[in-house]
């Protein structure tokens, strides 16, 4: 049996790494897959309380916050091919008005 | 009309000037000078005619009368109303402050014809008449105080009536700043009377307080409230030591010097102190300051008057004199004494005043009484009526001031011959100072410059009138009318008090007797020692005039030879005592200075301003650097957030952990 603490630990460094790699990279769609590394993270969390104290409500919770991200990520990549055909870079940094 | 139904009356007399004040106020301006006369008459005239049908009407077996108008304040127990209070004392005054008000209407309205400020002089002046006859007939001390206020008010508005000129706007502040410490003590005075008696009115606070034996010494609730009193007495009616703002208050137009300035609201202290006549006997010490204040500003303010040039200048230190004189008479119980030369004083002091206005006006708006002389030819009626005052005044017999004069001069003999003895100087220096007034003024050849054209031409440089003058000349009967009665009444005015007549009209009032005054009874010792004090005060008054005569009629040139034999005495006198420069240095200069460095400087600037100023200071020493935290770019928000994030996590930790 893998202690709790271990999978804590590892949620925590997705996380982290999520949140850096939203930090520092300037592909959308590198940023887009550190926001998921970050959900995904907090997912193991929730799975991993869900299985240390048999309670079926996190792995419930898991479920919608898949369903959300796998929403979200259609709608994200069709903005992206939105954005690349406009402005033709994915570089969040040119990216930074609305209007053209 | 039966005597008893006249309480509702009352309160029409001080309504109807209120009335005529509010139509000229508000319509004046758009108004003919004539409708604003006739409203301004016409609303007085029929306060005067009220107030003549209550005197016809009065019985003295029915007084006090009383009208309740309105409720004003309950609380609890304490209770103040409008009331309107009518006993022998009020109607005196009511009969002086209508008939002489009238007077002065009729004449202000000759004299300030031509003014700019017409209209808004006549709604002053009618103010004031509603504000002195509210606290004429006041039943209880707020409402006397209301009246207190607004004659103060009044007063303002008319010494600043010229308020473009400097020096009018400056006497009116120093006026009423001046009247703002008495005020003071009045207030105090009140305040004490709610704590002790739970009353204001005067029935119950005279009631209370005479059930009390008088005080011993100098200790006591009613010596404190009496020498409040006084002290808001002193402001209103100039004695020692406010009685600096009145002599400036001749900046008004003369009308008002006339009015207010001698014959009715600087009597309203004499008038409190005799109203409040069952406190002030009850408190020793308290009417023995009351004496020698006025004993001394009597002596002091007629001294003064000796070496003024300015005509209204004299009337005013005299009538700063004679107001001591009253409070004398009440300082040694001789409460009617005051009010009877409180009287006579109207008459006289106020024709003295008209007939310097109508001087004033003859000669194009001149007051210094160096440059008149020779009136007596170009202005006959003038000079008639003011001869007639002047011999009033001096005490020369049988005119009005002769019969109050004597009659304060007795009592005071009989409480302390010292009294009497600086009354009697007095009495010598103001027959001298007075007749001097009139050689100067209308004896000898004209000295101001006739023909030219120096005259009348800064707009309201003086009580002039604009239009250019040649040789001086007569007044406009508008003017002379209210001259020639009021030097009738000078003439006769004194016989009520024949016999003593006014002092048991007014018995009543003072009906605790005249504890300390000497009873006047007619035994033959007495009558002799009444007649030798009588001979010495007219044989003073004789030699004051006597004096004058010589100096300023025959030797013009002595009185110049012994100023400068005088040296510095003279030069204090000119100066008169150098009290306004004491006062600017002992109390004006500190209030400045502290209110600069202290004040404006400490307080305001250092602290109300600083605080303000470092507080924005601050805000935007602290935006200024965090500012940069919004920089548009959207990573470093997340980050931010994350940081954050971070933070509150790390909290969390911590707090758990411990």
């Amino acid at each position: 049996m893998v202690p709790l603490s271990c999978y804590l630990v590892l949620s925590g460094i997705l996380f982290v790494c999520g949140v850096l790699g939203f930090l520092i990279k300037r592909n959308i769609i590198t940023i887009f897959m550190s926001i998921e590394l970050m959900l995904n993270g907090v997912n193991l969390s929730f799975v991993a309380f869900a299985a240390q104290w048999h309670a079926l409500s996190g792995q419930v919770f898991v479920f919608f916050v898949m369903v959300v991200a796998a929403a979200e990520a259609a709608v994200g990549l069709a903005i992206i091919i939105a954005v690349y055909r406009t402005r033709e870079t994915l570089n969040v940094d040119r990216v930074n008005l609305l209007k053209l | 009309m039966t005597p008893q139904n006249l309480s509702p009356l009352l309160c029409t007399i001080p309504l109807l000037p209120l009335a005529g004040a509010a139509i000229n106020g508000f319509f004046g301006r758009q108004s003919s000078k004539k409708a604003i006369s006739a409203v301004a008459l016409a609303f007085c005239g029929l306060a005067f005619f009220v107030a003549v049908l209550i005197a016809a009407n009065f019985s003295s077996a029915s007084a006090p009368y009383s009208f309740p108008l309105a409720h004003w304040i309950r609380s609890g127990s304490f209770s103040v109303d409008f009331d309107f209070y009518l006993d022998q004392l009020s109607l005196v005054m009511l009969l002086v402050v209508t008939g002489v008000g009238f007077l002065i209407h009729i004449y202000s309205v000759g004299y300030m014809w031509d003014d700019d400020g017409y209209y808004r002089f006549m709604s002053y002046l009618n103010l004031f008449m509603f504000f002195m006859l509210t606290l004429v007939l006041a039943k209880n001390y707020l409402v006397m105080f209301i009246g207190w206020e607004g004659v103060g008010l009044a007063s303002y508005l008319l010494i600043g009536f010229w308020f473009t000129k400097d020096s009018a706007a400056a006497a009116g502040k120093k006026a009423f700043i001046v009247n703002r410490i008495g005020d003071f003590g009045f207030l105090i005075a009140l305040f004490l009377m709610i704590k002790h008696f739970g009353s204001l009115d005067f029935t119950h606070v005279f009631a209370a307080v005479g059930v009390l034996s008088p005080e011993p010494g100098g200790a006591g609730t009613l010596t404190a409230i009496g020498l409040l009193l006084m002290v808001g007495a002193a402001g209103k009616s100039a004695q020692i030591p406010l009685y600096v703002w009145l002599p400036d208050a001749m900046e008004g137009p003369t009308p008002v010097s006339a009015l207010i300035h001698a014959a009715t609201m600087v009597t309203a202290g004499v008038y409190m102190v005799a109203r409040s006549s069952a406190i002030f006997e009850r408190a020793p010490m308290a009417l023995m300051v009351v004496a020698i204040i006025g004993t001394l500003t009597a002596l002091f303010a007629a001294t003064i008057g000796i070496a003024q040039t300015d005509i209204k200048k004299v009337l005013a230190y005299s009538t700063i004199s004679q107001l001591g004189y009253m409070f004398m008479a009440c300082g040694v119980g001789a409460f009617s004494a005051g009010i009877f030369h409180l009287m006579t004083h109207a008459f006289f002091k106020g024709l003295l005043f008209l007939a310097a206005g109508s001087v004033i006006h003859g000669v194009g708006g001149e007051q210094d009484m160096r440059k008149m002389g020779g009136l007596r030819t170009y202005m006959p009626w003038t000079f008639a009526t003011m001869g007639i005052a002047t011999l009033a005044i001096a005490g020369i017999p049988p005119f009005a001031g002769f019969w109050s004069k004597d009659e304060i001069l007795w009592k005071a003999y009989g409480a302390s011959p010292v009294y009497w003895l600086i009354g009697v100087v007095t009495a010598f220096i103001t027959s001298f100072y007075m007749f001097r007034l009139m050689y100067m003024t209308f004896g000898g050849e004209y000295r101001g410059a006739a023909g030219q054209e120096a005259h009348g031409h800064d707009a309201h440089g003086h009580d002039d009138h604009g239009h250019g003058h040649g040789t001086p000349h007569e007044s406009p009967w508008v003017m002379l009318g209210p001259l020639v009665v009021l030097a009738a009444l000078s003439v006769v005015g004194g016989f009520v008090g024949y016999g003593n007549h006014f002092e048991h009209f007014l018995a009543p009032v003072f009906h605790v007797g005249d504890v300390i005054a000497p009873e006047t009874s007619p035994e033959a010792a007495d009558r002799m020692l009444e007649h030798l004090l009588m001979g010495v005060s007219i044989s003073v008054a004789g030699l004051g005039w006597l004096l004058a005569y010589l100096l300023y009629s025959r030797r013009p040139q002595l009185p110049a030879r012994i100023a400068a034999g005088l040296g510095g005495l003279y030069q204090a006198v000119v100066n008169k005592y150098y009290v306004d420069e004491l006062y600017a240095l002992l109390f004006i200069q500190p209030v400045i200075d502290g209110s600069t460095t202290i004040l404006w400087h400490g307080v305001d600037q250092g602290v109300i301003d600083a605080s303000v100023n470092e507080s924005a200071h601050a805000a935007r020493e602290v935006s200024d650097s965090v500012r940069h935290m919004q920089s548009g770019n959207l990573r470093s928000y997340a980050g931010w957030v994350a940081a954050g994030g971070a933070v509150v996590i790390a909290y969390m930790v911590w707090m758990g952990v411990r």
